[in-house]
């Protein structure tokens, strides 16, 4: 890894909010910046319902981007992280036949998703860099082409519909159910945002960060990289079965693709969108990415990739530092 | 085990045939993104675009030959001038417009970066060519087939599929060997992939190596598209799907390594088609499970070698 | 790489139209007669099945521009709402929302993808929107469940796989071996279910020597003709389409694998413009329906001559199936406003009594008629012939065409499919009509 030493000045500064630790100003101003997001949002659904919709997808996906920022810490980038939200969604779509309960429906997609976690963790966490990455994805990709290949049990690519879920016993209507999903989403976004917050703050989290400088250095301290590592990974694979089963439950399909690669690579992308230097990076990087996709497919349908593809170039040659960064700058130099 | 050997050797011999020329796609493809991460230190997504972009090109190319009147032996010359207007047009295009500015970056970023390229050229190939599949097989179609003896039968396999292919991809692979270990340029590339610093201090520049690297895995990606081309019809999607398999060959074979890409690509192709008979529900499934067993055994990959560990 | 420009462009409509969106939320419910009538069409716009997506929606634009011309659909301009469905299905069940509750579509045409129908028909269940599917293929959607706002435009899996087997047990009847080889997805898993019951009904002790799903999208299928020419079957049976249904048409060709074995292709028609001359002849081809261009007597000649020069000289190509798909759907809305409104005495309808006037609503189409049952489901006619050449056409149409009429090949009411196609017996071979030479 030759490439830290040189980095731009803005991609420290944003270590540096972290490593101010959770007391002091930016606390402060990342929890206000979160309630004035989190209102945004809940103003939003209200004012555009099929944007409802779509802010709960984004909720969702910005838990699973939660735990892509975690080995982000780590220098590591998982081209595989889809997997574990695939595992979420196929739980609730399998099981929801038998307990159509939200409420035990979304623990036990969490922990499926946490034994894969740990089983695949114990495997690629020996390895860094490329191979890390591309050992995720071929993981990825050998659930993917099970889920396509095994139809008799999956369907295949046409998927797995979720018939009507319970909330607490009751079958709600439409419309309440949506905003049930949604304020479970923003529930959860905002308890795994405290969560991963916390985490980093740890020596734990602080390990992590050893990893991507200098790992030889951590081990020298007697701290074991692989438990570090491990440890993040399967937090990050229980985040993405959480993440996989709001997905199911909201849009009530799933198919073989929430586990292509090319929706691992989305996750990235929204982790970069977004900006990895806080814990609310995810959120804004994933209703950011929604939106731009959702808007435009609207204007050019037959473009839309050509214009996300545009937009995440533009980010991370001129704002590398993602919606966060840009965020963050902002309000400090309004501070000072 | 004995006596199913026995019943299925000729079905195996064929799978050996198959897999062969399936082998020799994969490695073209494959190799030009070993070189380039190893030089780079970049996977580069868009290697897959650059596969379509030579495959469409390499088509047009033909057709344009065709309808012009030319000879039809000119088909061939079509498939490696496109590779080659590929490589040279869009490979500086990207280097010097894109890369350069997140070279020292962090890897995501870089790596993010040609997952955008991909991205916006997936769009862009639809632009260009349309969406109906696009196809010309003439220099698949000039040579004709040759019988293979099985059993009491025979079976025709095409000359292209069965020599050109398999003949390209070792000579290329002879080539590179040669041009890597034998000319100045070459063994400055290895200088770099080896140890970049070293070679900068050295005096070597470092930019003009990246520049030429990238520009010729690029039109090994293109070559790659334009030998399969004749071949398949070509239809959006086909970069994401030769992508993810030329990361898996490269992860295999270890970084920067041709040789152990030739040999992933081989047992790859072999493993395929072997499923293909007798698995065929495996049949996706066999590159990522060679891969996933490979680095079970070797971590650094068939002929990866160790880096050192730097306090 | 000269994409600058129309990236600009591109961002800039993206900004305007995400104005307009935040902008006309809200009244979507409203019934009163709208100034325009907006649609909402789901169809692939980008990846593998494009190759069906967009002629369909070119075809829409075609016919779309000619009605706005000649006075609109009650009178009202049509204006039409593309959603890509390549992104995956969560993407389009947002996007299916978006079209209702924000654009305030009037009907929605559903999706190429049996996979996206699957997630829609749902979907317009709970917001009570008409629903067209307008070209998926899947038996599940009525047999597995009622839809009261979903409504099938054209014919479906069962009918499309009958018929050619139908045609072939005619044709080839002392057939004994057969191999399959299918896209690897619903469409291709489902169609070998519908055709090995409905075979081992008609004509059973057929032995099947290869079974294969290659995945979606395989750029190679030389080993699988290895295999098939290794395996010799009387006849091969593959339901592919589209790129995929090309590239092993052209490697089976070239290695001679036509010559050994009788192909029979349910879903040719879409490819014979592509392949040209390199698809050989004498191998059984259907179209999901029956809009040949040589179709031998089609009830409107002039209407689809008109469609098919229209169709040419704004696209240069033939439209293929898809497109008269896309026409059924739009020729199907006519006549069911035309319907609820004269229910309603000239009143605009609301969305129950758009629905209510599809059901057992007869629309013509230029080569026939297809009447919409009440569970949903439409009615097409089914043309099976054999690939051949002739002067009109520079690509392979089908010869001694046998017409199946739609209710003789599709599952009844209530049945399913596979439990229908089981109790065939094969006295059933006398009821099919003679050919018609073409």
């Amino acid at each position: 890894m030759s490439g830290d030493r040189d980095a731009p000045a803005a991609a420290p500064a944003h270590v540096q909010v972290h490593a101010q630790g959770p007391a002091g100003v930016t606390l402060a101003r990342e929890g206000a910046l979160a309630l004035l997001a989190a209102a945004a949002a809940i103003l939003v659904a209200w004012a555009v319902p099929w944007l409802k919709f779509v802010l709960t997808l984004a909720l969702a996906k910005g838990i699973a981007v939660l735990g892509i920022l975690l080995l982000l810490r780590a220098g590591q980038v998982s081209f595989g992280h889809a997997m574990f939200l695939a595992t979420g969604a196929y739980t609730v779509a399998f099981v929801a036949p038998r307990i159509e309960e939200v409420l035990l429906l979304l623990p036990l997609a969490m922990l499926l998703a946490t034994l894969l976690g740990l089983a695949v963790g114990l495997f690629v966490v020996r390895y860094r860099d490329i191979f890390f990455g591309m050992l995720n994805l071929a993981l990825s990709m050998v659930l993917y082409s099970l889920l396509e290949k095994l139809y008799d049990y999956t369907k295949g690519t046409d998927g797995i519909r979720v018939a009507a879920l319970r909330f607490a016993g009751t079958v709600p209507g439409r419309e309440t159910q949506e905003w049930l999903m949604f304020g479970l989403a923003l529930l959860l976004a905002i308890g795994f945002g405290l969560l991963v917050r916390a985490y980093l703050g740890s020596p734990m989290g602080r390990a992590l960060a050893g990893i991507k400088t200098r790992e030889t250095r951590l081990e020298f301290m007697g701290i074991s990289a692989r438990r570090v590592l491990l440890f993040a990974y399967v937090l990050s694979a229980l985040m993405g079965g959480a993440a996989g089963a709001l997905v199911a439950m909201t849009s009530r399909h799933v198919t073989p693709q929430l586990a292509y690669w090319t929706s691992s690579g989305e996750l990235v992308f929204i982790a970069i969108l977004g900006g990895a230097g806080s814990a609310l990076g995810p959120f804004l990087g994933a209703a950011g990415f929604e939106l731009v996709r959702v808007y435009a497919a609207a204007a050019v349908a037959e473009a839309w990739q050509l214009i996300l593809g545009s937009v995440l170039l533009l980010v991370i040659l001129f704002a590398p530092g993602g919606i966060w960064g840009m965020l963050s700058g902002r309000l400090r130099g309004r501070g000072a | 085990m004995a006596d199913w050997l026995a019943d299925n050797t000729l079905l195996l011999g064929l799978a050996l045939l198959d897999g062969l020329a399936y082998a020799a796609l994969v490695f073209m493809v494959a190799v030009g993104l070993n070189l380039v991460f190893g030089v780079l230190r970049i996977v580069n997504v868009a290697h897959g675009s650059l596969f379509a972009i030579g495959a469409y090109s390499a088509a047009s190319l033909g057709l344009a030959f065709a309808s012009a009147g030319l000879p039809p032996w000119a088909g061939y010359a079509a498939l490696v001038l496109a590779a080659a207007l590929v490589g040279a047009v869009l490979g500086p295009l990207v280097e010097r417009l894109v890369l350069r500015r997140i070279y020292g970056q962090e890897e995501v970023l870089q790596l993010l970066v040609t997952f955008a390229l991909f991205m916006i050229l997936e769009d862009v190939q639809k632009l260009i060519w349309g969406v109906q599949p696009v196809s010309q097989d003439l220099p698949m179609k000039l040579l004709g087939t040759v019988d293979v003896p099985f059993g009491d039968d025979v079976i025709p396999f095409t000359i292209y599929q069965l020599f050109v292919l398999p003949g390209v991809a070792l000579a290329t692979l002879i080539g590179l060997a040669w041009f890597l270990r034998r000319t100045l340029t070459g063994r400055v590339i290895v200088a770099v992939t080896t140890d970049k610093e070293a070679a900068m201090a050295m005096g070597i520049d470092a930019a003009r190596v990246t520049l030429l690297t990238f520009t010729f895995g690029a039109a090994l990606a293109a070559l790659g598209g334009a030998l399969a081309s004749p071949t398949t019809s070509l239809v959006p999607g086909i970069g994401a799907q030769t992508i993810v398999l030329s990361f898996a060959v490269v992860a295999t074979a270890g970084l920067g390594q041709i040789e152990g890409a030739a040999l992933t690509s081989l047992l790859i192709g072999l493993g395929r088609s072997v499923a293909v008979y007798f698995a065929p529900e495996f049949e996706v499934v066999v590159p990522y499970i060679i891969m996933v067993a490979v680095l079970l055994v070797r971590p650094q990959g068939l002929f990866g070698v160790l880096e050192t560990r730097r306090v | 790489m000269n994409d600058a420009i129309t990236r600009r462009d591109a961002l800039l409509g993206a900004a305007a139209t995400a104005g307009s969106l935040l902008l006309a939320g809200g009244n979507a419910r409203a019934q009163a007669r709208p100034t325009e009538l907006r649609i909402g069409i789901t169809t692939f716009l980008s990846g593998a099945a494009s190759v069906f997506g967009v002629p369909a929606r070119q075809a829409a634009e075609l016919l779309f521009e000619e009605i706005n011309k000649a006075g609109g659909i009650a009178g009202l301009p049509v204006r039409a709402y593309f959603v890509d469905e390549a992104p995956g299905t969560d993407h389009l069940v947002g996007e299916y929302r978006r079209l209702v509750q924000n654009e305030g579509v009037y009907v929605v045409f559903a999706s190429i993808s049996s996979g996206s129908c699957l997630a829609c028909t749902p979907l317009s269940d709970e917001m009570r929107k008409t629903t067209l599917l307008w070209d998926c293929g899947t038996q599940r959607i009525f047999e597995e469940g009622k839809h009261p706002y979903a409504f099938r435009t054209q014919g479906y899996g069962t009918p499309e796989v009958l018929a050619p087997l139908l045609y072939l047990l005619k044709h080839k009847p002392d057939f004994r071996t057969l191999a399959v080889i299918n896209q690897d997805y619903a469409w291709g898993r489902d169609s070998w279910e519908l055709w090995k019951a409905a075979m081992d009904a008609l004509k059973p002790g057929v032995r099947v020597v290869a079974e294969m799903f290659p995945r979606f999208g395989a750029p190679d299928y030389s080993t699988e003709v290895t295999r098939l020419l290794a395996a010799r079957p009387d006849v091969i049976l593959s339901t592919s389409w589209g790129g995929d249904l090309v590239t092993l048409v052209r490697q089976a060709s070239e290695r001679r694998l036509f010559e050994r074995s009788t192909f029979v292709l349910p879903v040719a028609e879409a490819s014979m413009q592509v392949l040209g001359r390199t698809m050989p002849a004498g191998h059984v081809i259907g179209a999901r329906g029956d809009h040949w261009n040589n179709h031998p007597q089609p009830k409107d000649p002039a209407r689809l001559a008109k469609f098919v020069d229209a169709y040419r000289a704004k696209y240069n190509e033939y439209p293929i199936y898809p497109c008269h798909h896309m026409a059924q759907a739009i020729s199907a809305l006519q006549a069911g406003l035309g319907r609820a409104i004269q229910a309603k005495g000239g009143g605009w309808p609301n969305d129950l009594e758009l629905a209510n006037a599809f059901r057992g609503l007869t629309f013509d189409t230029p080569t026939s008629s297809i009447t919409l049952r009440e569970d949903g489901q439409g009615l097409e006619d089914q043309i099976v012939g054999l690939s051949s050449f002739n002067d009109r056409f520079p690509f392979a149409v089908p010869r001694d065409m046998i017409m199946f009429p739609a209710a003789m090949v599709s599952t009844p009411v209530g049945q399913k499919s596979v439990d229908w196609l089981k109790t065939l017996k094969p006295e059933m071979l006398a009821q099919v009509p003679a050919p018609i030479a073409g």
